[in-house]
């Protein structure tokens, strides 16, 4: 007899994503739906999705899912786990919704210490736009905005997001971790996982950030773009837990 | 039921709760912050929630949310804080989710003055922000008024899935009135088999307003037409105030119209036939209430009286369309029209036409 040894999540619908070979969406969308189905919280889930490429994920994940303005997740969560406080609510938003339109939103999401998972894909592009400078880009990168680079003096400097929500007092759980290897993605997942986890448990906001690849705009082979993750990203955005509840991390 | 004394901007907020609106999401502007501090202390002691967002960005998407969530939901904020919100209203509009704004307006553009305006009138009527809707907009002219409009605002809302906005001023917020408040009922919501509330059990639901496909969006915009269409036809509203034998009639809404009712009132005592029409709800605009009158053939002039450069006039103008002269008297910039300046203007026209 045959085995059923890998079938797709129940979290996740039965349609073709329309991420570009090599994107690693595709992923980070399975390891979401795999924790849903795992801690068997489909039925009391919503998903927010962001405006950018991941905006279609109401296609994919099978949980209820409300789409929100270009940074505005975490204001939205706030207003339906208000409403439904035993729900799960989690937000998926790229790096410009996240750390640039949506920095108010997320700073302060953070400070309440709402009840939500906030998962924070860093590609460090504008993908769905056609590949302009982020938040996250990272210096001297080119991208259709910064066609000499990104210029410290003249684009700034990257924004650390974990670095910086670590520090607000209402984060519960702030986590980097980076999908562009089997070993990263099992880590990854776990992180996913934990952010869940501390979200039943009440704890506060849980955000992970997720390095991710954009070979598209970055110009680069669906390969080549995971080793330019590795030795660059990751270089500049160290992964690891940035902030783990203390005394409670033993229960979840 | 005895009456009792309230402030404007508190009977928009008593007159939420007796609603059964249970969720509030702002933040402080003036002229309209006693609606918030109000709430802060009401919502807990009836179970709900009061939240005071980091911006009008936040506390609009916190309505979306919560709205889409399945609950009877308000803000509230002042021009500047409106045009923020304006993002979220045509996400909300699109989505055809129901909630309740109120602006209390003041003066602008640009920060203004907290002085009372109607010169939010085309931002309200006019949808607001980007694309393609409309707001149903509904201008009380007295605090009991607030009171009971309130309670209609939420119904209407989730009669059409349709924001609706209460449109106020600086100076109805801020005066009180005796009130006779209405009681608490317990208001049954109606089922919301759109709400993205967790599945349950059942279907999943996806509220959206991404609509990639041109064909799709065209539909989509067709049909939230449709809707407008059967507002327009089905929820007009206005008082008539002296108009039947109007030679003149005045058209004011908000505290312009309190104004004009004494002009009204002054002009019988002088025997002058002028009369008020009161828009209620100033989109979908009363044009019924001009095809009528311009049926009787006794009514010779429009005279619009607001308390912005001319906003309203236009929609009385596409009332009327052409088959009586609209004319406009206004003052602005937090300054109000008093009632021989405005009783100046009639007689401009009734009296020296006639010389």
């Amino acid at each position: 007899m045959f085995k059923k040894v890998f079938a797709r999540p129940k979290a996740l619908e039965d349609v073709p994503f329309h991420f570009c070979p090599g994107c690693t969406h595709g992923i980070i969308h399975r390891l979401i739906a795999e924790v849903i189905e795992e801690l068997n919280i489909l039925e009391q889930t919503i998903g927010i999705c962001p405006v950018g490429c991941a905006v279609f994920s109401y296609n994919y994940f099978a949980c209820d899912i409300l789409q929100a303005a270009h940074g505005r997740a975490p204001a939205v969560a706030t207003g339906i786990k208000r409403v439904l406080p035993d729900r799960v609510v989690f937000t998926y938003q790229g790096d410009g919704d996240l750390a640039a339109i949506g920095m108010g939103e997320i700073v302060h999401a953070a400070a309440r210490g709402e009840k939500i998972s906030v998962f924070f894909i860093n590609n460090s592009v504008y993908g769905m736009t056609g590949g302009q400078m982020a938040p996250t880009t990272l210096p001297g990168q080119i991208t259709a905005t910064t066609p000499y680079g990104r210029d410290r003096e003249i684009n700034g400097n990257p924004v650390k997001v974990c670095e910086m929500l670590s520090v607000i007092e209402g984060t519960a759980y702030v986590a980097r971790v980076s999908v562009h290897n089997p070993a990263s993605i099992i880590k990854a997942k776990k992180a996913i996982k934990k952010a869940f986890q501390i979200q039943l448990s009440g704890l506060g906001l849980a955000l992970v950030e997720i390095l991710s690849t954009c070979p598209t705009n970055w110009g680069l082979s669906p390969a080549e773009a995971l080793n330019w993750l590795a030795e660059n990203l990751i270089a500049y955005y160290p992964l690891g837990d940035f902030k783990t509840p203390k005394e409670e991390a033993k229960n979840v | 039921m005895a009456k009792v004394l309230m402030k404007g901007n508190e009977a928009f907020g008593e007159g939420a709760i007796r609603a059964g609106c249970r969720f509030y999401f702002g933040y402080p502007i003036t002229p309209q912050s006693e609606l918030a501090h109000f709430l802060a202390k009401r919502m807990p002691e009836v179970g709900g929630t009061f939240l005071q967002a980091e911006s009008e960005l936040a506390s609009i998407n916190m309505v979306y949310g919560a709205a889409g969530a399945g609950a009877r939901v308000m803000t509230s904020s002042s021009g500047p804080g409106i045009s923020l919100m304006q993002e979220g209203i045509s996400f909300i509009a699109c989505a055809e989710l129901p909630c309740v704004i109120v602006n209390i307006m003041r003066g602008g553009p640009g920060l203004g003055n907290i002085a009372p305006v109607q010169s939010d009138y085309f931002q309200a009527t006019r949808g607001g922000g980007h694309g393609d809707y409309r707001l149903i907009v509904l201008a009380p002219s007295s605090v009991q008024e607030i009171i009971d409009l309130i309670r209609e605002a939420f119904d209407l809302a989730e009669k059409y899935l349709n924001p609706v906005l209460m449109l106020g001023d600086g100076l109805l917020g801020q005066m009180m009135e005796p009130v006779e408040l209405n009681e608490v009922k317990e208001v049954s919501l109606p089922p919301r088999p759109w709400a993205t509330s967790g599945r349950m059990g059942g279907p999943k639901r996806i509220i959206n307003t991404l609509i990639i496909v041109p064909e799709e969006l065209e539909k989509h915009n067709l049909k939230l037409n449709q809707k407008y269409k059967r507002i327009e036809v089905k929820e007009q509203r206005w008082e008539n105030y002296q108009t039947e034998d109007a030679q003149l009639v005045l058209v004011a809404f908000g505290t312009a119209a309190r104004v004009c009712k004494g002009v009204v009132d002054y002009c019988r005592e002088q025997r002058l036939a002028v009369g008020l029409i009161r828009p209620i709800t100033l989109w979908p605009f009363p044009v019924k209430a001009f095809d009528y009158l311009l049926s009787l053939a006794t009514v010779r002039y429009f005279l619009s009286v607001e308390m912005s450069t001319g906003q309203m006039i236009e929609d009385i103008r596409l009332a009327v369309n052409g088959r009586r002269p609209v004319y406009f008297y206004g003052r602005f910039g937090g300054m109000l029209p008093v009632l021989t300046d405005v009783v100046k203007e009639v007689k401009k026209l009734l009296l020296e036409e006639e010389c």
